[in-house]
């Protein structure tokens, strides 16, 4: 199994014509997404790389049948408008790729997934990826470079950084390691699927045996995680790096969530809340793949 | 986050009917004047600076008489607190206080919502309120799509143990203040202290505004010149910086200086990142070899190499740093040979004189490497590229390497010269930028490496020379990517015969 994504999930694409939309598009088809709509408001009747386009969300599903996720690829702005038009169509998965959606916007797109159970990764993702199975959004870029890098494995991936998501699946896949999803949560302070919803579903997942999470100052996703062990509702083993040791207070190192406010989100307050329920922490990123495969190996999970 | 001085957010706060002092910003100890003559009486001279504990700075001054308060502005002004060079005093009239409150809304990543919470005490932070006296503050979160009902917000003072008037008056600046939070994005906006005088009025004596950096563009009433948190005013650099990520969507650029005024041997490192998370780690490995950070640059989300270039020209614009550390996540996504080429255009036009280890791991790095290594004769300093199987700890300790075994150029080599074309052909970038190609030159050229390597492919040959294959108007709106293709492949596999001009307003002055 995998978590949110796979071969059997039927995915739209909004903002397909565009030309993020349009390469993005044909990436995840290549690498095994089953693409089966397309939508940009004006652009109906077009066709993508042989996904049909349409006008509305609506539309797409009364035309291709229904649909379990959307992709957005669409400029800042009218996210918010684009976000609402999907979860009221009934889709209960969102992608939210750009980067500067304005926070109320994000508020509200919470607000109504939350009155509808629909769900979002984003905004600011790099999006989900099941090896061999199906990829989300943009991570791996090409698929070929995407099927060299990773390979289905035990371990349960969650990463508030884009790049770092590719690269600590990869310096996993190095050292023999597979996972069975790869998540970028997102680098905005309000996210859809924050760290700690990400390790829940890791939970539920059968073929997740452990997870692997990069996390950063600021916010307090970590510390949601580290409450969910000690409250034994997360009972896989974790291992995780928090990045922005050397942040200044108040400086912001280019994620928006990677803020230190006042003393809320430090570094130290992590790494200490996180050792202190029995979560593996390493000091430096390079230590991640030995650190992950000592602790598969003390629980006797097999590569 | 954008953050607003105390006069700014007051006067947003007046707008929706909050009391504030009777008073106004000045720039001048005449203007203080003018202003203490018209409040009448007491009044008070602030500091306009984003730093906490003004008062024990001497920024804040309470006066007697229009002339004090002149006297008091001609001190404040031009004060240098925390680094930040005050230009603006606030002059209001003084406050007597019965009382103090709290007030603030912020964004709450947990439940998602904005949080407005209060205290019946009210003076210094927060954070030690809430510490020192848990029982005195309340919080709610509200519901985005109906606000803040005036009911939960005398509900909330109620909880405190307020009553009678008192709860009214504060419930209706609470609905008031969660409206400015709304209706001006704000990622957070505080109201402390809330002064209650002695006759029953309540004052906002003090605000805390800052606005979502993303939504700045809805508030152009505001006047916020750059959408980025600062604990001071924007350097000049990043001014120039701010102004090359506004006018090109394409991926991000994001610049700040972390020191400044520095010298080369102070062990300053010129930091080039790509991604969030990749650039905190590959910061992290430099600070631990002992070197500084001159700044902070992230440029990721796939951007064209024109910008990695305008970047890099803005990173060596600090004259004394001891090295160039460029290094991302390391598993990039976008194709990296774009980036390679943004640099070498950088480090041969204003000949890059100290180390540089470059980690270009990702899509295509291979390629990435060598246009880095390719360049290398053409440049006076060492430079090493690695890709994905190399950690930011190998490659920080080779810039160590480097930088201990390196001699500084006593004459600054001259940057690389492009020669007058004989028959130029030009057309417009999307970021106004020239490109020429020297058509005497191309003729000339067995390769006519240009038109394979242009990545849009936009150039066909024409008669033995490269020539527009889409209009120039279809080239000025984007159909040229800047791939900068034409100039690099052509400077070392063709003949030399292409030059892109890509314009940095302001960075000449630098």
């Amino acid at each position: 199994m995998s978590i949110l994504i796979d071969r059997t999930k039927r995915v739209l694409v909004q903002g397909i014509t565009g030309r993020e939309g349009q390469t993005r598009a044909r990436l995840m088809q290549e690498y095994g997404t089953q693409v089966v709509a397309g939508v940009t408001p004006g652009k109906g009747g077009q066709q993508v790389n042989g996904v049909p386009v349409f006008d509305t969300v609506q539309e797409a599903w009364e035309m291709v049948g229904a649909l379990d996720v959307s992709v957005l690829f669409i400029p800042a702005p009218i996210v918010k408008s684009a976000a609402l038009e999907a979860i009221d169509a009934g889709v209960k998965l969102l992608v939210i790729v750009p980067d500067r959606v304005p926070i109320f916007d994000v508020l509200e797109i919470a607000d109504a997934a939350k009155r509808t159970g629909a769900r979002f990764v984003g905004p600011n993702t790099l999006g989900v990826l099941s090896p061999g199975k199906a990829v989300l959004g943009m991570i791996g870029g090409r698929a070929a470079s995407a099927r060299s890098w990773f390979f289905p494995g035990p371990v349960g991936i969650t990463s508030r950084s884009g790049g770092i998501t590719s690269s600590m699946a990869y310096y996993l896949a190095q050292e023999g390691i597979g996972a069975t999803t790869l998540v970028h949560v997102g680098g905005d302070v309000v996210v859809g699927l924050p760290h700690p919803e990400v390790v829940k579903l890791f939970q539920s997942d059968s073929e997740t045996k452990a997870i692997v999470m990069f996390g950063e100052i600021g916010g307090s996703q970590e510390e949601q995680v580290a409450d969910l062990v000690e409250a034994d509702e997360v009972t896989k083993p974790i291992v995780a790096f928090i990045g922005g040791k050397a942040a200044k207070s108040g400086t912001r190192f280019s994620h928006a969530g990677a803020i230190i406010e006042g003393n809320r989100g430090t570094y130290k307050g992590k790494v200490e809340r996180l050792r202190e329920v029995g979560v593996t922490v390493v000091e430096t990123f390079g230590e991640l793949p030995q650190a992950t495969l000592a602790i598969l190996k003390k629980h006797g999970i097999s590569l | 986050m954008a953050r607003l001085h105390e006069y700014q957010g007051k006067s947003l706060l007046k707008e929706a009917k909050i009391p504030v002092p009777n008073g106004g910003p000045a720039r001048s100890p005449e203007e203080a004047k003018a202003l203490a003559e018209e409040i009448g009486g007491a009044v008070v001279v602030k500091a306009q600076a984003w730093v906490t504990g003004r008062a024990e700075l001497g920024a804040i001054r309470f006066v007697d008489t229009p002339a004090a308060a002149a006297a008091a502005a001609s001190a404040i002004l031009g004060m240098q607190i925390k680094g930040y060079l005050v230009d603006t005093v606030m002059v209001e009239g003084k406050l007597d206080i019965k009382r103090e409150f709290y007030a603030g809304v912020i964004i709450d990543d947990q439940s998602q919502a904005p949080v407005i919470i209060f205290s019946r005490i009210g003076g210094s932070g927060i954070e030690e309120i809430a510490e020192k006296y848990p029982d005195a503050v309340v919080r709610l979160v509200i519901d985005i799509q109906r606000g803040l009902q005036d009911h939960q917000a005398r509900d909330l003072i109620r909880q405190v143990g307020l009553h009678g008037k008192l709860q009214l008056s504060l419930g209706n600046l609470l609905t008031r203040l969660y409206g400015v939070a709304r209706r001006y994005d704000a990622r957070a906006a505080e109201i402390n202290p809330i002064v209650l005088t002695p006759e029953g009025k309540l004052f906002a004596a003090d605000c805390r505004i800052t606005i979502d950096d993303y939504a700045v563009y809805r508030h152009p009433e505001l006047g916020i010149e750059i959408a980025r948190e600062f604990d001071r005013p924007p350097t000049e650099l990043e001014i120039i910086a701010w102004q090359v990520e506004k006018n090109d969507y394409r991926g991000t650029f994001y610049f700040i200086q972390l020191e400044r005024g520095f010298s080369p041997g102070e062990g300053m490192i010129g930091f080039h990142g790509a991604g969030g998370g990749g650039s905190m780690m590959s910061m992290d490995a430099v600070l631990n070899r002992g070197y500084k950070l001159a700044n902070f640059v992230d440029t990721s989300g796939n951007p064209p190499a024109s910008k990695v270039y305008r970047a890099a020209r803005i990173i060596l614009a600090q004259s004394g740093i001891d090295g160039y550390f460029a290094s991302g996540s390391g598993v990039a996504s976008q194709e990296q040979f774009h980036s390679a080429r943004g640099l070498v255009k950088a480090f041969m036009e204003h000949p890059l004189t100290v180390p540089a280890v470059i980690r270009l791991g990702g899509n295509a790095e291979e390629r990435a490497m060598a246009i880095m290594e390719r360049a290398q004769g053409e440049i006076p300093a060492p430079i090493e590229s690695y890709g994905k199987d190399d950690s930011p700890e190998f490659c920080a300790e080779r810039l160590d390497t480097l930088i201990q075994n390196y001699r500084r150029p006593t004459m600054k080599p001259a940057g690389k010269v492009h020669p007058e074309p004989q028959d130029p052909y030009t057309f417009e970038t999307v970021t106004n930028g020239t490109v020429i190609l020297d058509h005497a030159a191309c003729l000339d050229c067995e390769t006519k490496i240009c038109i394979d390597t242009c990545v849009p492919g936009i150039l066909s040959l024409e008669g033995e020379v490269p020539m527009l294959n889409i209009t120039h108007e279809q080239a000025k709106r984007g159909g040229c990517i800047e791939c900068l293709a034409c100039e690099i492949e052509c400077y070392f596999e063709g003949n030399q015969g292409g030059h892109i001009i890509l314009p940095i307003p302001g960075l000449d002055r630098v």
